[in-house]
């Protein structure tokens, strides 16, 4: 849910006081030198392949789920579901049941074959049994395609946001914050590879998990730990009443809102265990074991946190102004846990307040740079080994010159993105969190269930079910009312609008899976049904599985 | 760099290990919890997602002091994810791992074959 911290204007939140001001910025400092030491070591560790891409699959099962949780959980979840419910309640929090779910998916249809069956990028799982040059690149455009698109939206949400949480409303100085986040993640990317990245995102787990635990009590202890009164107060406050308790107020408020509903939620639910940047996680661990540990942890953490926002959103529509004209609601609801976190620490002029304050600031730019850094990651794994070493080079490279070619391709692509970044800043692309999940449901999806669960699947099924669920899910939300013909579109002037929905998926995941049946249908491959046995072993088993580096 | 071409020795061993009858066992036991906890678990959440939409009275109605169906609801669907989450990791730690484990031995004795 990005969503929101795109369209911000900036606010006066910290200017009142330079004290507090300086005290963020030495915070995020911190977050900084932290963050680079991890890097630093990492990158005296990564010698092969695996340690690279994979971080020598020796992760353990608890340290990958805070990892996954870190990777999943963007500033955006962090801070706009909290803002969602401050502002509207009961339906804030749909966002994050969709999210919770689909963990589901993953853990029973996906994480552990994967983790036998596949070695370093989602391609590899598909590629097993199929012709390598068609396969992956169709596998590498799609997840290049869905992690740009996470990856923008993140980009341009940390210019805004930091802006927002150090109070400076310079377009100039918020496109400094998305160069500098650029090149960190670079720099986190290049040198430290899978392990560096995973442990950035362990440290923004841990820091978020904590910092949310600390607000979280400190809300509850206002209201005596009961729900019913929290609910209550939250409800009188805001003067919206019963409303604001019962669904409505953001989601389904005539029948094409309540089917684009439902077609969002389908994405959210279905959408997790086709990202990549997700996938590759699940190769970092030694055995399908701790891959099953993994999620079982990382719901662990997610389901946890989630729950916590509730308290945060009840908490801040429950104590602060979340009027039209507030702070809360000029920013679309993303101050909302930094102004709640100010207010149970003791209020804006206290010692208290100031450091909850400078606290939340610091863990959302964590969550910002540990979110970045996967994906970037992911993008580059999938363009040197896919595309580089597999279809252009026709595996004939070295591991050093692969090697290479992700480290230069993961500052392309992070060059790229501030490239993109930077103009995209006055945009409104939040819906692209939305689309990377769409088209993760509907291109990515269905490739991975068919070849783990259809013998007759083949190379012909795998492009046209990746192919047609991408282009199908991208065309329907270029001709939605999120990029043109509405007053929140992405260009508000324009109008080629057709299609009513913002959210495509209830089209583009059926049509993902259909074409995979079409496509597989249209071809004889013997040999993809032959090897069939081969994967289906391995996937149950772990027999031939690839196993953890020994160093 | 995945290899094109599998050796011959391989191919034969995962093959020996697709005849053994634990293997069958170890899919059908796979199967019998993934497929019905899946459709239970879609469906529960389909159905909140539809009520939200369609059935806003009934998410409304009060049950305990301020907290609604709809709270209610939307909590139980956290609860059910931790509870299938530790269902199925303790039906894969007794039914599947130890067959995967034995089949696993297999493919190792048929490889050095």
């Amino acid at each position: 849910m990005t969503t929101q911290v795109n369209a911000l204007i900036a606010l006066p939140l910290a200017d009142a006081e330079p004290g507090n001001r300086n005290l963020t910025v030495g915070l995020f400092l911190a977050v900084v030198a932290v963050t680079l030491y991890i890097t630093w070591w990492a990158s005296r560790q990564n010698k092969t392949a695996a340690d690279y891409y994979a971080g020598g699959r020796s992760f353990s099962g608890s340290q990958n789920g805070l990892a996954i949780a870190g990777d999943y959980m963007s500033a955006a979840s962090f801070l706009g579901i909290s803002g969602q419910i401050a502002l509207y309640g009961y339906d804030g929090f749909l966002y994050s049941i969709g999210f919770l779910v689909a963990w589901l998916v993953a853990l029973l249809l996906v994480a552990e074959l994967l983790r036998n069956s596949g070695r370093f990028t989602m391609a590899d799982q598909l590629a097993f049994r199929m012709r390598q040059k068609p396969v992956r690149t169709a596998a590498a455009t799609s997840t290049i395609v869905v992690s740009i698109f996470y990856l923008l939206a993140q980009m341009v949400g940390a210019g805004a946001l930091v802006g927002l949480l150090l109070g400076v409303t310079d377009t100039t100085i918020k496109a400094g914050v998305i160069v500098l986040v650029g090149a960190l993640m670079i720099i986190y990317v290049t040198f430290g590879g899978m392990k560096g990245t995973t442990w950035v995102q362990i440290v923004k787990a841990v820091l978020l998990m904590s910092g949310t635990v600390v607000i979280t009590f400190l809300v509850l202890l206002k209201f005596d730990f009961n729900l019913s009164k929290l609910l209550g107060e939250a409800a009188a406050h805001t003067g919206k009443g019963e409303a604001f308790l019962q669904p409505g107020l953001l989601y389904g408020k005539d029948l094409v809102g309540q089917i684009d509903f439902l077609s969002l939620a389908l994405a959210l639910v279905l959408g997790t265990a086709g990202l990549p940047h997700i996938l590759i996680r699940f190769y970092t661990v030694p055995d399908s074991k701790a891959a099953r540990r993994s999620v079982q942890w990382a719901i662990g953490l997610i389901g946890t946190f989630y729950l916590m926002t509730l308290a945060l959103g009840f908490g801040a529509a429950a104590l602060l102004d979340t009027g039209p004209d507030s702070e809360v609601a000029k920013s679309k609801g993303n101050v909302a846990s930094p102004l709640l976190a100010e207010s149970v620490g003791g209020g804006a002029d206290s010692i208290g307040g100031s450091i909850l304050l400078a606290l939340i600031a610091a863990v959302a730019f964590a969550t910002i740079l540990a979110v970045v850094a996967g994906l970037t990651l992911t993008s580059a794994s999938s363009f040197a080994h896919d595309l580089y070493a597999n279809v252009f080079a026709k595996g004939r490279v070295t591991e050093r010159q692969e090697l290479r070619v992700a480290r230069f391709a993961a500052a392309g692509i992070g060059a790229v993105s501030i490239a993109l970044a930077i103009p995209a800043q006055n945009l409104n692309i939040a819906f692209l969190v939305a689309l990377a999940f769409a088209v993760a449901a509907s291109a990515n999806l269905p490739a991975l269930l068919y070849n783990l669960f259809w013998k007759r699947f083949n190379t012909s099924g795998a492009t046209w079910s990746i192919y047609g669920g991408l282009v199908t899910a991208v065309v329907l939300v270029f001709f939605s009312p999120v990029v043109s013909g509405s007053a929140t579109a992405m260009f508000p002037d324009a109008d080629w609008q057709w299609f009513p929905l913002a959210n495509p998926g209830i089209i583009s995941i059926p049509a993902g899976f259909l074409f995979g049946v079409v496509g597989t249908l249209l071809s004889k491959d013997p040999d993809s049904i032959e090897r069939y046995t081969e994967l289906e072993v391995r996937a149950f088993t772990g027999a031939g599985a690839e196993g953890a580096a020994k160093h | 760099m995945h290899d094109e071409v599998v050796p011959d020795r391989n191919i034969r061993a995962y093959e020996a290990v697709r005849e053994v009858d634990d293997f069958a066992l170890l899919r059908k036991r796979y199967k019998n919890f993934v497929v019905p906890w899946t459709i239970t678990f879609m469906a529960w959440y389909l159905l909140y997602v539809v009520c939200n939409n369609w059935a806003r009275d009934f998410m409304s109605t009060k049950v305990i002091g301020n907290i609604n169906v709809a709270v209610i609801f939307g909590l139980s669907q956290f609860f059910s994810t931790f509870l299938i989450a530790w269902l199925y990791g303790r039906y894969a730690n007794r039914k599947l791992d130890p067959l995967a484990a034995g089949l696993n031995a297999k493919f190792k004795r048929e490889r050095r074959r």
